[in-house]
């Protein structure tokens, strides 16, 4: 669709208008952010509805066991079954067992996975030779503020001593790579919030046949 | 002079036709086998070959393989079939001096949307390759023989060994620790600032009058981020029962919904105020990430709650809680595991528990030999980690070897 044809402009103007209810929100609450807010969570839910749909049953159940035979979908299928249950306040607690599968499955699969990403590579990376060079150097005040940081996330032993000395180091080590991290999130925000004043600056500038 | 100059206009032009001239077909790569792909679930088939003689001329290998289709329509793609069209499935370099070189083919998806995927490698079934050469001056080799693969699910993950040593002894330490709290022996964990506010925090909404406000987060009932924020939803659901001040849970995700109800009503129970338990007040608003903001910040002005937790998995929707949240003047508190997300909440919230502090909010709250043991455990493990480091630069400054990091190689 053109942008810039009636029905493209009628549609741009919807979505300057919500843009506008949503901003607003930043004065106070009010019965329009509400509408909008409301008309957000049900498209939302409508278009997760039919989403799931088609991701969950039919790619992993009516396909997989109706058309390609995989009868073995049918276990996880059942345990999804087991879930309305839940309804039922006598068998409520049947609905536990999916449940139990459910964060069982998710453990395993995150243990192996978070040692790998979480230690082993973490630590892979951090050994290496600390040179007598400028990025060497820079590279020893890191591993510095690394093993002090580490030394901040100790929970058995009270932090008294060098212990405690170096848990300060290691929490001012964090707060300096927060604030890296939150300018850096922030510059990308903001970038977020001109492209969308451009927008509305832009349908602004079609809706006055270019007059401004 | 003019001789010299001749030879040269000779020698230019006899180069300039030599490589037309000359151009002949590279030869094909050679010793190709095809073999299960080791270490995954039974989709990948890993070929190797050699380099031909004069690989310097050859720019790349051409992989090709019959395609997969469903045994309902019709037996597997055969090189002798007539009807078999080979597939182009891959591209390998040539890097200089490099002798032999593989390619992984694998593919776990039977179907693209409503089309056969012809790339599916399937499990116990075999696959048809056959290689050829690229030149650099875009000729192409015979191909080589064809060779048949079988793909073949692996149990066992050879290659995470190391993963799985650090798991028997992190297990093996967290049930002498589990054992010894829960034989009786006081295990001292420090005291996590933050928590000691939540009681002065519900103490605060109580006076005023007003709900709290628990936000779980957008992660999923799996995440251990998760998990940890239901023992402190726990906790606060106690008090808030104690109080008879209502706790509001906004969800984004159906499961997540049920694990809470259950665990806030558990501590109703356990404060001995089942009566008091309303299971609309945990609600599942949507699973998508910004209307489900919108949401709980509305909620949090129309509601006018006097304290806000956000524990768990939070991604970009934490300033915008956390801002939204802060206008209102309440009381926040903060955690979670994902490292992007500190710095908004550090910034934004009243107390924030910095990723691990959240896992062991849990084990101090509850003072549950379960959680008390474990973390016991981690900090062995962490010392060990520290350990490992320091010894891996010292040996890497000090010796120039990485014996220590070829050890915990992960791959």
């Amino acid at each position: 669709m053109d942008p810039t044809s009636a029905w493209g402009m009628v549609w741009r103007g919807i979505a300057a208008l919500i843009t506008l209810a949503i901003f607003s929100f930043l004065w106070r609450d009010n019965p329009v952010y509400k509408f909008i807010e409301r008309l957000w969570v049900g498209v939302v839910t409508g278009y997760w509805t039919m989403l799931l749909y088609y991701t969950s049953f039919t790619d992993k159940v009516r396909v997989p066991i109706f058309e390609e035979g995989q009868w073995w979908y049918i276990f996880p299928s059942l345990l999804g079954v087991l879930m309305w249950f839940r309804l039922s306040k006598k068998y409520g607690y049947v609905s536990r067992y999916a449940l139990a599968f459910y964060i069982g499955i998710s453990t395993g699969v995150f243990i192996p996975l978070t040692i790998k990403t979480s230690i082993l590579y973490q630590v892979q990376g951090t050994i290496r030779a600390i040179d007598p060079t400028w990025t060497g150097i820079m590279f020893g005040i890191a591993f510095l503020g690394i093993l002090c940081s580490l030394s901040y996330f100790f929970f058995s032993k009270e932090h008294t001593g060098v212990l405690g000395v170096s848990s300060k180091i290691g929490i001012y080590t964090l707060m300096i790579g927060f604030g890296a991290g939150f300018g850096l999130t922030v510059m990308g925000r903001v970038a977020l919030l001109v492209q969308r004043v451009i927008f509305l600056r832009d349908y602004g500038i079609d809706l006055l046949g270019g007059g401004l | 002079m003019g001789r010299t100059i001749l030879f040269l206009l000779l020698a230019t032009l006899t180069l300039l036709l030599l490589p037309g001239g000359a151009r002949s077909a590279p030869e094909p790569p050679a010793r190709l086998t095809a073999r299960d792909n080791p270490n995954d679930s039974g989709h990948g088939i890993l070929l190797e070959w050699e380099a031909p003689a004069g690989a310097e001329s050859i720019l790349a290998y051409e992989v090709f393989r019959l395609p997969w289709r469903p045994e309902s329509e019709g037996p597997p793609h055969a090189p002798d079939t007539p009807d078999s069209v080979w597939i182009q499935v891959g591209t390998v370099p040539q890097v200089e001096d490099q002798r032999s070189l593989e390619y992984v083919d694998e593919d776990d998806e039977r179907m693209l949307g409503t089309a056969v995927n012809q790339h599916f490698v399937p499990r116990n079934g075999s696959v048809y390759y056959r290689v050829r050469s690229l030149a650099t001056d875009g000729t192409r080799s015979a191909f080589c023989p064809i060779v048949s693969g079988t793909a073949i699910g692996n149990w066992f993950h050879t290659q995470r060994v190391n993963a799985l040593v650090i798991a028997i002894i992190l297990g093996a330490l967290m049930v002498y620790f589990i054992r010894k709290s829960a034989g009786g022996i006081k295990l001292y964990i420090r005291p996590i600032p933050g928590l000691a506010h939540i009681d002065e925090a519900v103490g605060r909404a109580t006076e005023m009058g007003r709900p709290i406000l628990f936000v779980l987060g957008t992660g999923t009932a799996g995440d251990i981020a998760t998990l940890a924020a239901y023992t402190i939803l726990a906790r606060v659901a106690r008090i808030t029962a104690e109080y008879q001040t209502p706790v509001l849970v906004p969800v984004n995700d159906p499961v997540m919904m049920l694990m809470a109800q259950g665990t806030v009503k558990e501590a109703y129970l356990e404060a001995g105020r089942p009566d008091l338990y309303r299971p609309e007040n945990i609600f599942y608003i949507s699973a998508m990430q910004f209307p489900y903001v919108a949401a709980v910040n509305g909620l949090m002005l129309r509601e006018k709650c006097a304290t806000n937790f956000y524990m768990g998995v939070f991604h970009a929707e934490s300033l915008l809680l956390a801002e939204a949240g802060s206008t209102t003047g309440a009381i926040q508190i903060s955690g979670t595991d994902q490292v992007s997300q500190i710095p908004f909440f550090v910034a934004a919230t009243d107390f924030t528990l910095i990723g691990e502090e959240l896992y062991a909010a849990s084990a101090y709250l509850s003072q549950d030999p379960k959680l008390i043991g474990p973390l016991k455990a981690q900090d062995f493990v962490k010392a060990a980690i520290l350990l490992i480091a320091l010894l891996g630069v010292l040996e890497a400054t000090l010796l120039s070897s990485q014996w220590v990091r070829s050890l915990i190689e992960a791959h």
